[in-house]
């Protein structure tokens, strides 16, 4: 991979680095806010994608594990007064558990079923966290308020670029350790697991064990995202984190390209503007546009899937090799092939 | 002498415990039967083309405002029942003609996720055509509870009446029709059905097309209980699914004894064990539990994959 391909996406790395980095001095606050928004997102979208797009594990349910994380930060901050720095990592540990022991039962699960059983646990997130027995942890429906994190060592920043610097640095670690850890022998082996299940580990892949783990890092991902939305926002509550949202990063990674990692922050963007623009077109146009972000998402869905299964990025990948000439032909690797069966499902003819 | 007035109390309130309970096992009979319906629904579609109906409870939905825009537009009851049923009929046909056929041969993923996009299609149509309000819905059950002592209404008895026509005419429908029987040929052996002569892509569709169909039935019979709006069938559809899962997914009968039989253990671990409030978790804990012990439910075909 070493040549005109990773270069070009080395410079686009380097390039998007730079940019994210002087976006907190350019923009204004809410904007900064909003960026920060978009950062916090793509490391859910990541963390997905790794479940969902290289180990082909269904999940219409990481919403909860996002809510999870965004819980876990939030009571171990304002009921057990711990830092931030502190919060948000254990927070996200519990999430790896939780999603751990979620993969578990998850193993025996075809495809179809993990769907299901994902779904439902999207439904249910709201009730569970709304649940009058956590009330003394949880708020209830009232959920909790917190103060947002102020700048330390008297840096000269306002908090808000202070907050996105943050989530900008956990945003490059996690995406700098999901790049190695899909490059290298797990993500190949997680791939394969996908493709060949049965190859797989013929092969001596221990499937299980990578399926739960890999189930755990994707929800630790969610958990830290959680986590720092909880910062940013600076309020949980019960209905936030809705089937709605774990939609929503499902919407994320297929418009940004399934096992596609920089596809994150393309899915990102639009998860988080797409509403938006859709509130402002509200003002215009009545009650009847916040149907919009429903309309759109749905159609993209499946247009996506008819049109170019491999999302932005992977549109992306295939202008920049038509552009760069190539000495040999490119063999794909990594890389989602949707019409490969991830299930081996037989179809009749 | 002295212990009678006590020991009237205590039976008087066990009587009126007794009566509270027979109340929430008839409203979860009820519940049952519109669970029982959907997850017919589901089976149906899962059947003929091993897929599981993200949308399902979505076009349910859709097709209940579509029998309330009538009934707002004066048309009586009924006749808005039958428009529906057949409009929803046509649109399922429809629906697996433009969008589910072009995914027949996409793996699991494409097709889970084609679901979910007309999932969220029908709830923004809905929401943008009739409005996110909650209205209610009328039932044409009214009056009196229909039998004495009020342990269930007039509603919720008329729902399982109907909901026993629905399965008594489905089971003749695939029993009893040339059909019905060309419908089961190419669900279950797609390559010799086409050989003697089945469309079989036609049959699909035409099961999509029943799908909606008796999915919108469960819809106008759950719309009184849940009230009108673009979200009220996402508790129906988890039901339906801890129905279908919990009676095997591949066998009707299963789901339509796993929807009652949830439909009640909801209802009453809802009212006596963990509260009204947590009962979309109880469907949770069933589709789980069914699916860590018995995969396969409890009246399903166990899978032996070939390797």
């Amino acid at each position: 991979m070493a040549d005109a391909d990773g270069a070009l996406g080395a410079l686009v790395a380097i390039a998007v680095g730079i940019l994210a980095l002087a976006f907190p001095f350019a923009a204004s606050g809410y904007h900064i806010y909003q960026g920060a928004q978009v950062l916090i997102l793509a490391v859910a979208l990541l963390g997905l994608n790794l479940l969902t797009g290289f180990n082909g594990q269904i999940s219409l349910g990481h919403g909860a594990f996002f809510a999870i994380g965004s819980y876990g930060a939030a009571i171990l901050m304002v009921k057990f007064g711990f830092p931030y720095w502190a919060a948000i990592p254990l927070a996200s540990v519990v999430c790896f558990i939780a999603g751990f022991l979620f993969g578990f039962p998850a193993l025996r699960f075809g495809g179809l079923y993990l769907a299901l059983a994902t779904f439902a646990l999207a439904v249910a997130t709201p009730q569970i966290l709304s649940y009058k027995g956590f009330d003394a942890l949880t708020g209830g429906s009232q959920g909790l308020t917190l103060a947002k994190p102020g700048v330390p060592f008297g840096i000269a920043l306002t908090p808000d670029q202070w907050l996105y610097l943050v989530c900008l640095a956990c945003a490059a670690a996690l995406y700098w350790a999901a790049r190695n850890l899909v490059r290298g022998r797990i993500g190949r082996a997680l791939v394969a697991i996908r493709d060949q299940p049965i190859a797989a580990e013929t092969m001596g892949i221990n499937a299980a064990l990578y399926k739960t783990t890999c189930f755990g890092v994707s929800a630790l991902y969610a958990g830290v995202a959680g986590g720092l939305s909880t910062l940013a926002v600076g309020f949980v509550s019960p209905e936030s984190f809705g089937l709605a949202l774990s939609l929503a990063f499902l919407v994320g990674i297929v418009v940004g390209g399934l096992a596609s990692l920089g596809g994150a922050l393309f899915g990102a963007l639009f998860i988080e503007f797409v509403p938006n623009i859709a509130d402002q077109l509200t003002v215009s146009f009545g009650d009847g546009a916040k149907a919009l972000p429903g309309a759109i998402y749905g159609a993209l869905l499946i247009l996506v899937m008819a049109a170019m299964p491999t999302g932005v990025a992977g549109a992306a990948r295939a202008a920049a090799r038509a552009l760069t000439p190539s000495r040999q032909p490119k063999v794909e690797t990594g890389g989602v092939n949707v019409a490969v069966n991830y299930e081996g499902k037989e179809k009749s003819p | 002498m002295r212990c009678a007035a006590p020991i009237s109390a205590t039976s008087e309130g066990a009587l009126k415990r007794l009566a509270e309970f027979l109340h929430q096992l008839a409203s979860g009979l009820a519940l049952g039967g519109v669970y029982a319906i959907m997850a017919l629904a589901l089976v149906m579609i899962y059947q003929a083309t091993h897929l599981i109906n993200f949308a399902q409870g979505e076009m349910a939905m859709f097709s209940t405002y579509f029998a309330w825009k009538l009934m707002d537009l004066g048309e009586p009851y009924w006749f808005a029942f039958f428009a529906t049923v057949i409009a929803s009929f046509i649109g399922g046909v429809v629906i697996e003609r433009l969008v589910v056929r072009p995914f027949a041969n996409a793996p699991i993923l494409a097709s889970v996720i084609v679901f979910i996009g007309l999932s969220l299609i029908f709830n923004s149509l809905a929401g943008w055509l009739y409005g996110f309000s909650v209205t209610s819905f009328d039932s044409p059950f009214n009056g009196r509870p229909w039998f004495g002592a009020g342990y269930i209404s007039a509603h919720e008895a008329g729902a399982v009446v109907v909901t026993l026509c629905v399965l008594a005419l489905v089971y003749a429908f695939f029993r009893l029709t040339p059909l019905g029987l060309a419908m089961r040929a190419a669900a279950q052996n797609p390559v010799s059905s086409r050989l003697v002569g089945i469309r079989v892509g036609w049959m699909l569709a035409i099961g999509w097309g029943l799908a909606a169909a008796i999915g919108s039935v469960a819809g106008m019979m759950a719309a009184p209980i849940v009230y009108l709006d673009p979200n009220m069938m996402g508790g129906v559809l988890l039901y339906a699914f801890a129905g279908a899962v919990l009676g095997g997914i591949d066998n009707p009968f299963g789901a339509v004894f796993g929807g009652i039989a949830v439909g009640v253990l909801g209802n009453l671990i809802g009212a006596y064990v963990v509260g009204d409030e947590v009962k979309l978790s109880v469907a949770l804990a069933i589709i789980i539990a069914v699916l860590v012990w018995r995969p396969s439910g409890l009246f399903g075909r166990r899978l032996v994959a070939r390797v």
